[in-house]
């Protein structure tokens, strides 16, 4: 069954926007989260793999109204959780 | 999105960040060495400095559409941005092709040789209707190629990056390659935008 993020060829979507204000992240946390993910991933917290999938597995209502980055801050939160990356002790 | 909406997840991104640091998982200087590193040396101009090379230098091109990596180490570049190795393919516009680039099921881009993506490159209209519609969807970037130009669309993966090499212009054969290089853009790169 395919997921919500695989919209090749989806209809009903609008023209495209082309406009670039060539800026790369807009509000500040957009970078906080790109260099939270790289740190993350580069010490093992999880793998490239299970981020992606975690932001395929979205709900289809939360994946469309999020932006890029909102769908990015979603996945790493839930992978932290599963992880237990924030419980409390050493376990 | 409301500023209100951006103002919760701001907070949310902060509160996140000064737990994992308060457990030692990631520290504050590393972030920004990270951005640090991205914004200063993942750039356009690296991508056209490939091009303008490929324009001036035959042997180079063919090597660059047979094994883009030996390609990009003769310059000093690579695709080592990322969070894993990406293997990259230089496909080529003649005037008979045309290709352009997308991945549709989420963003993957040759960062290194390109630079933080446009928002466009990301958005779900883009992804859904290049495949389909390439004509249209490039029209609407103000880009109309003839009936007769064939479009290649590429959907890049988590393992392969595409790059374009677009035609050189016409009216610059005096141009050194630093001129070359001026004159590429990232559109053109992708593939949405001739040079």
């Amino acid at each position: 069954m395919s997921r919500i993020h695989d919209v090749g060829g989806m209809e009903g979507f609008g023209p495209v926007d082309p406009a670039d204000d060539g800026l790369p992240f807009h509000p500040d946390w957009e970078a906080r989260v790109y260099a939270l993910n790289v740190a993350l991933l580069r010490q093992g917290a999880y793998r490239l793999d299970e981020f992606r999938d975690a932001i395929e597995r979205l709900p289809p209502s939360v994946y469309l109204d999020s932006s890029y980055y909102e769908r990015w801050f979603a996945a790493i939160e839930q992978l932290l959780g599963r992880k237990g990356v924030l419980d409390t002790g050493d376990g | 999105m409301t500023d209100h909406a951006d103002a919760g997840i701001a907070q949310r991104v902060r509160a996140l960040e000064t737990a994992l640091e308060g457990r030692g998982i990631v520290d504050g200087a590393e972030l920004d060495e990270i951005l640090d590193r991205l914004l200063t040396g993942a750039t356009p101009r690296n991508g056209a400095r490939l091009i303008a090379r490929a324009w001036v230098d035959a042997a180079f091109r063919d090597r660059a559409l047979a094994d883009a990596h030996g390609a990009l180490s003769e310059l000093g570049l690579s695709m080592d941005h990322g969070p894993q190795p990406q293997l990259l393919r230089v496909v080529e516009n003649t005037s008979a092709v045309h290709n352009v680039v997308v991945c549709t099921l989420c963003s993957c881009y040759p960062l290194s040789l390109l630079g933080p993506s446009p928002s466009w490159y990301k958005s779900a209209a883009y992804r859904a209707r290049v495949v389909r519609w390439p004509r249209e969807v490039l029209a609407e970037f103000g880009l109309r190629l003839g009936d007769d130009v064939e479009i290649r669309v590429w959907d890049a993966s988590a393992e392969t990056r595409y790059l374009v090499l677009p035609r050189r212009p016409e009216g610059t054969p005096r141009c050194t390659e630093d001129e070359l290089a001026a004159l590429v853009t990232r559109a053109g790169m992708i593939g949405t935008a001739a040079v």
